[in-house]
């Protein structure tokens, strides 16, 4: 299997903050989802957010992109606070950072390449069929999927939906890249080929990522660095290596072998 | 004279008080949640006008949601309207049969179709059909977040769902229901051969020699109104649905009886001004 991604590109880079995350509180009523959340994503990495279910994980992506609005706290996303942005400047912001949500969210009445020139006709007006068909063919090439074209998302099985949103995200070649529990209802070997997929997309079109997880072979499979979150908080920061000799008995519930 | 005991009367209407208490307050958080849903769907149809008006009108989807709206309920409104005429027919030709007045049955018929009938029942059908299909297809894409990532991919997901399928349902079903009166006639006609016999050209120039602009105008008029109800609150029980997947039936059943239940009371501020006009 591919090992962690690029680690000598993210040393070569100057270390940019692409995604900025000050002091992030959220709570739905009476239950506070996160207390107090910084973190950075540095250019060209893939930083992994780890914790328990319930731990805040989505909601945390979900206010990067505005889909949620935090109660306190900044989320500045390539220079741009968005929490003060209006329509039309969340809008050009949105163009710039891919979103695969946790079931794929393939539109179901639509067919795989309806799907896949969706997003490309809203972002890219004015490129041409010919080179929309040609963009559609070379994303699904990336993830294995040549055949599927005018296939209904019905027909097809957990794993090829995975793919096939996935392919839709980076199908407008987005800076950003936000993963929400990417391996999440797929067996092991299909996990293994997400991961696989991740790590190339960092390579190929390199993007910056957050991938939220709580699936520990996907981690170390794709982690340039890694964040667990515990009761809506940073709990630890760090490369994986150093997550792994912990003797933190919280971590290494999640590391056991 | 029968004594009252105090030591068992007063727990009694302690007990009492705090039962109608709770039933109060109980009562008054059900009105509250009411209001605030009367106040969402203020906001939602506020919403749903300014996007109508905004730049970027998404023409293709407008036009597979008519499709959609128009096109596949054919066949349903085609059986229901036939049946509508048929079965008015058949109930009233005994009636006016002995008051001497069979000659009055095709313009009846066709009055009480045109102006009341047709609408009515075929909105409600609509609303059955339509407003639960909007329901259910909204909601479930809400639950599978799809909703989430038209908004992320820079789609204004108000815009190409709901205002598009607010329209399309604004304007087919006025059509829908001048379909089904056209087929209410040819049904009553039907009808009306059973135990008689009389031309197709006889019985539809008898059903349009009463008519007037008043019978027909009002109608068509309040249609408009029906299809901008089944389409908007069709589309606000989806759009605004829960995350779990048992929202989604919540979404389609509440949207067909709110649906229903509108359509009846445009109906009834309708008819009252006409009433008013005429």
């Amino acid at each position: 299997m591919e090992q962690v991604g690029d680690i000598s590109n993210t040393e070569k880079s100057n270390n940019k903050a692409v995604v900025e995350i000050s002091n992030l509180k959220k709570s739905f009523g009476n239950q506070e989802v996160l207390k107090n959340v910084s973190l950075q994503l540095f250019n060209g990495e893939n930083l992994v957010v780890l914790g328990k279910s319930g731990s805040g994980k989505s909601v945390l992506i979900k206010c990067i992109v505005r889909l949620l609005n935090p109660d306190e706290g900044i989320i500045s996303v390539l220079g741009e606070d968005v929490s003060s942005l209006k329509r039309d400047g969340l809008s050009e912001l949105r163009k710039k950072i891919g979103f695969l949500f946790q079931s794929g969210a393939l539109y179901d009445s639509m067919t795989v390449k309806e799907n896949l020139e969706f997003p490309l006709r809203r972002i890219k007006k004015n490129m041409p069929q010919k080179e929309m068909d040609e963009k559609i063919a070379e994303v699904l090439e990336n993830v294995g999927l040549s055949d599927a074209l005018y296939k209904m998302p019905s027909q097809l099985s957990g794993g090829m939906r995975k793919r096939i949103s996935l392919a839709r995200t980076i199908i407008v070649d987005p800076q950003i890249m936000l993963y929400d529990e990417p391996t999440t209802g797929l067996d092991p070997v299909t996990s293994d080929e997400i991961s696989m997929l991740i790590n190339q997309v960092q390579k190929k079109y390199k993007t910056s990522s957050i991938i939220i997880t709580h699936d520990i072979e996907c981690a170390r499979a794709t982690a340039n660095r890694l964040v667990m979150l515990h009761e809506g908080e940073v709990y630890k920061d760090g490369k994986i290596e150093d997550y792994e000799k912990s003797d933190d008995p919280f971590i290494k519930s999640f590391f056991k072998d | 004279m029968r004594s009252i005991n105090p030591v068992k009367v007063i727990p009694n209407i302690r007990n009492a008080t705090i039962k109608l208490s709770e039933k109060t307050i109980e009562k008054t958080d059900e009105f509250h949640l009411f209001l605030i849903e009367v106040a969402n769907f203020f906001l939602f149809l506020s919403r749903t006008v300014k996007e109508m008006f905004s730049r970027n009108f998404e023409f293709k989807e407008f036009l597979r949601q008519c499709h959609q709206i128009g096109y596949k309920s054919l066949p349903l409104i085609s059986i229901t309207g036939a049946i509508m005429g048929l079965v008015l027919t058949i109930q009233s030709r005994p009636v006016l049969l002995d008051f001497g007045a069979v000659t009055l049955l095709p313009g009846m018929v066709a009055i009480s179709l045109i102006r009341e009938i047709g609408p009515v029942i075929t909105a409600l059908i609509c609303a059955g059909k339509i407003g639960s299909g909007m329901g259910a297809e909204l909601g479930s894409m809400r639950v599978t977040e799809q909703i989430d990532a038209m908004e992320v991919s820079s789609t204004n997901p108000m815009r190409f769902l709901v205002v598009t399928r607010v329209l399309a349902a604004t304007l087919m079903i006025p059509l829908l229901v001048l379909y089904a009166d056209a087929l209410g006639i040819l049904g009553s006609w039907a009808g009306a051969n059973i135990k008689g016999d009389v031309s197709f050209i006889l019985f539809t120039s008898q059903a349009f020699s009463v008519f007037e602009l008043i019978d027909f105008l009002p109608a068509v008029v309040k249609t408009f109104f029906f299809g901008a109800v089944i389409g908007l609150v069709g589309c606000y029980k989806g759009y605004t649905a829960g995350r779990g997947t048992e929202s989604v039936g919540i979404a389609a059943n509440s949207a067909v009886v709110l649906a229903s239940l509108l359509v009846i009371i445009v109906d009834m501020i309708a008819v009252q001004i006409t009433d008013m006009l005429v």
